[in-house]
């Protein structure tokens, strides 16, 4: 206790105002905020190069794009959302609430913390730019296989460095997130205690140090292959296209879960609130997790059987995939039996998290399906892959996120967001999300292939039902916008504790959150999932 | 420092600083500019250097902030198990970066040019048979010869485990209090990574004028300059870091219980160490 009082810089005691507030931000709530803006703008940039892909199929043939800027379309619909928007999002979220729900002051490292935000602007700035460059943006599609990537034009160098700005960003997150949990937990806040949703950014975050610099290594050889005369992804100087996928979908699939992982995290601190009981099985709920984080890395061939791997090899990914059903299939469990003979209320935030678990096992089990090497054969480059992951990344990914966002927004800002309009936001994404996505089953069965711009007549009627969906389903977002604008501002205030069920320690801590909370490290009695029995000793500015 | 790591209360936390959002403007320019100039086009050049000397200043100032705050004793234990953990981590990440081009290489030696060399292919490349190292690709018509193990890679892989011997003189040094040691040791340490890096340019000027092989020599030459160069690159890296410490090493910032910033620069060096050895091992003898 001696070194309490040591004496403090100044700045810690007020807080900064104007621009530097930002430009300059050391508080892990304003990067957090920083991160959240970011990447719903990100969001919604994303979703209008989808809705333009979603115009051109409304009806066959070429109505409004030309092939080569759908193909760019495609791409940067795919590139922006999961590096601009899906991953900053968690990472903000993580950024928000971790120091308060194990007891930090901030971040380990705050002022990398700003500069790993800082550098996605400069990122994204680099992505929207080559629209405008010679040849236009990359239209390789986002997974940027070789020997597509290696021609191309300028639009494909800038979104290299793109990737290489965004790796070096996700790699200081992460190790941030893994540092602040290792080192910065309240005493009493042990592992094995702490809540499922640090559990989940831990991971999360150890996935990204693991697989990101891999993506880097790989459009690095990407670029020597495309400037500088060398044949990594070229047979005439003994290289192979294939080894492009092989180590593009090393990161990969664990990209996937890096994606899925802490929507994860959220839904069981949602769940359990909703259903004012504790989480089901926490501790299978740690190992599910740690073990799907584990499987990711063994099973990135399951993209490529049709690039004429040998049996055997196809055998084992084919297994490998199957297997992480099984800690996924735990955590549905978990979550459902979390709900059974619970007290369940159904505000917002609950809604979007059983549509979480409804949806996403709907995705789930067409990855099973696809992961049969000999019916994957068959799928592989269809529709059914797109609305497969579509399952996964918007009902399951973004869905999650809405629910964080929702659950979250009166301890953030000190009000409360308006009910109705949040129930609207849900039902009516609901609606339209499987109006979106779920024909797109259907064509994919039938042999629609992906990243076309026209399609044969008889796949017209799913075509337009899906674009209407995408549309509506786009236009509900602003719903969302609208409600959180008019909530920061008109919003009711919050009681400090606005949910009954919720237990885990930022919700002992005054609403909002205070500017620096646990300046000093509070001492806390945890039980599973976080949730505090006792607390004492923190303080606030 | 064990003790007051069980007692600390308050973590420091530093206050606003431009350093990240110039950091943000400096990878702008570099990205920007980098790809400008791999196209040949004019301001990417330009912008590059912006970008690299905006890189630099910053780093100037960014450390020059730590190194202040950590002279003014605002760091205790847990700052310092955060800055072990941190570097502990990015040393991982740099592993799994190296991680990529390791296996590429794997990936070309045991299937990609063995696959090109048998009968499936014989209709595409004829002539072509399968071999490692490489003399030419099946689509490249010019030879070249591959680097010999056993001339300048020997000598420097001594040099550099040499300098890992070096290294932990120094850190004996610094840990019994012996400043002479210390300084000594890193400034042969530094010296060592120095003349490891004269010796990597000569063995490069050697590979493209006498062996006529370049990047684009095919399988083997990619791998081969792609791998020792993200290596020298560490290395030089980790001379300019080596370097830096010996200046604060001799102006006395380091005591025998506080010297973080030392230790992450040996583990560094340690690290680009083991890769060397794995290239020697891979690269050039296997």
């Amino acid at each position: 206790m001696a070194m309490t009082d040591v004496q403090q810089a100044p700045a810690h005691h007020h807080k900064p105002s104007g621009w530097s507030r930002w430009l300059m931000a050391t508080n892990h709530k304003d990067i957090g905020s920083l991160y959240l803006w970011f990447s719903f703008i990100m969001f919604l940039s994303g979703g209008v190069m989808a809705l333009c892909i979603r115009a051109e199929l409304f009806r066959p043939g070429l109505q409004f794009f030309a092939p080569e800027l759908f193909n760019q379309f495609t791409t940067l619909h795919g590139l922006v959302m999961v590096f601009g928007a899906i991953m900053p999002a968690f990472t903000g979220l993580a950024n928000w609430m971790l120091p308060l729900m194990i007891g930090a002051p901030d971040m380990a490292f705050a002022r990398m913390n700003n500069w790993s935000f800082w550098l996605l602007p400069p990122a994204a700035a680099l992505l929207m730019l080559s629209f405008l460059v010679p040849g236009g943006a990359a239209a390789a599609g986002w997974t940027l296989y070789a020997p597509l990537s290696t021609q191309m034009g300028i639009g494909m160098d800038m979104t290299i460095f793109a990737i290489h700005i965004m790796g070096v960003s996700s790699v200081m997150g992460s190790i941030n997130i893994i540092v602040t949990i290792l080192n910065l937990r309240a005493p009493g806040m042990d592992l094995m205690k702490m809540p499922m949703f640090a559990w989940a950014s831990l991971i999360t975050a150890f996935l990204i140090i693991a697989v990101m610099p891999v993506l880097a290594g790989v459009v690095t050889m990407v670029l020597t292959d495309r400037h500088f005369g060398t044949h990594f992804f070229n047979a005439a100087g003994g290289g192979d296209p294939i080894l492009y996928q092989h180590i593009f979908w090393f990161f990969g699939h664990p990209e996937v879960y890096i994606m899925a992982l802490p929507a994860f995290g959220i839904i069981s601190q949602v769940i359990p609130t909703f259903s004012r009981k504790p989480l089901f099985g926490y501790t299978s709920m740690v190992y599910a997790t740690s073990s799907i984080g584990v499987l990711s890395f063994i099973v990135w061939a399951h993209h490529m059987f049709v690039t004429g791997l040998p049996a055997t090899v196809q055998l084992f990914f084919m297994y490998a995939t199957m297997l992480i059903a099984v800690p996924t299939g735990v955590k549905v469990f978990n979550w459902i039996a979390t709900m059974w003979e619970g007290a369940m209320t159904f505000e917002t935030p609950m809604l979007f998290a059983i549509g979480f678990i409804l949806l996403f096992t709907i995705g789930g089990l067409s990855g099973v399906t696809l992961s049969v090497a000999a019916l994957d054969i068959q799928l592989h480059g269809t529709y059914y892959v797109v609305a497969h992951f579509h399952y996964v990344l918007v009902a399951g990914a973004l869905f999650s996120l809405f629910s964080a966002m929702y659950y979250w927004f009166p301890k953030m800002t000190g009000r409360m967001y308006n009910e109705r309009l949040g129930k609207f936001h849900f039902w009516w994404s609901m609606v339209w999300f499987n109006v979106t996505f779920f024909p797109m089953h259907f064509l994919g069965l039938a042999g629609m292939p992906r990243r076309i711009p026209d399609y044969a007549l008889q796949f017209t009627e799913f075509n337009s039902i899906a674009s209407v969906g995408a549309f509506c389903f786009g236009l509900g977002q602003l719903i969302f916008l609208y409600n959180i604008l008019t909530s920061l501002k008109n919003g009711k205030p919050a009681p400090a504790l606005p949910w009954e069920g919720a237990d885990t320690l930022e919700w002992k801590i005054p609403t909002p959150a205070p500017y620096h909370s646990f300046v000093e490290a509070p001492q806390v009695e945890a039980d599973h999932n976080g949730s505090i029995v006792s607390m004492h000793g923190d303080k606030h500015h | 420092m064990e003790s007051t790591r069980q007692e600390q209360t308050h973590y420091y936390v530093p206050a606003p600083s431009r350093w990240p959002m110039v950091g943000a403007v400096a990878l702008f320019c570099l990205g920007l500019g980098a790809a400008f100039a791999v196209n040949g086009q004019s301001p990417g050049s330009l912008l590059l250097g912006v970008g690299a000397l905006i890189l630099i200043g910053m780093l100037f100032g960014w450390f020059g902030d730590v190194i202040r705050e950590s002279l003014a004793g605002e760091y205790h234990g847990k700052e310092d198990s955060s800055f072990r953990w941190g570097m502990g981590w990015f040393i991982f990440s740099e592993i799994m970066f190296f991680a990529a081009f390791f296996g590429a290489l794997f990936y070309v030696r045991v299937i990609a040019v063995p696959t090109l060399g048998d009968m499936d292919y014989k209709l595409l490349y004829p002539d072509f048979t399968a071999s490692w190292p490489l003399s030419t690709g099946p689509g490249i018509t010019s030879t070249y010869q591959a680097m010999e193990a056993w001339g300048l890679p020997m000598v420097n892989t001594l040099i550099l485990l040499t300098s890992g011997v070096t290294v932990t003189i120094a850190h004996w040094g610094l840990l019994r209090g012996r400043q002479s040691q210390l300084v000594g040791g890193l400034v042969a340490t530094v010296l060592l990574g120095t003349i490891f890096l004269g010796l990597q340019l000569t063995e490069y000027h050697h590979a493209l004028h006498s062996l006529n092989l370049t990047l684009a020599s095919g399988a083997y030459g990619m791998t081969f300059y792609l791998l020792t160069g993200f290596h020298g690159m560490h290395v030089l890296l980790g001379t300019i870091m080596l370097a830096v410490i010996t200046v604060r090493a001799a102006r006395g910032h380091f005591g025998p219980t506080r010297h973080f910033a030392f230790e992450a620069v040996a583990w560094y060096w340690h690290f680009v160490d083991v890769v060397w050895l794995l290239l020697f091992f891979f690269v050039y003898w296997l």
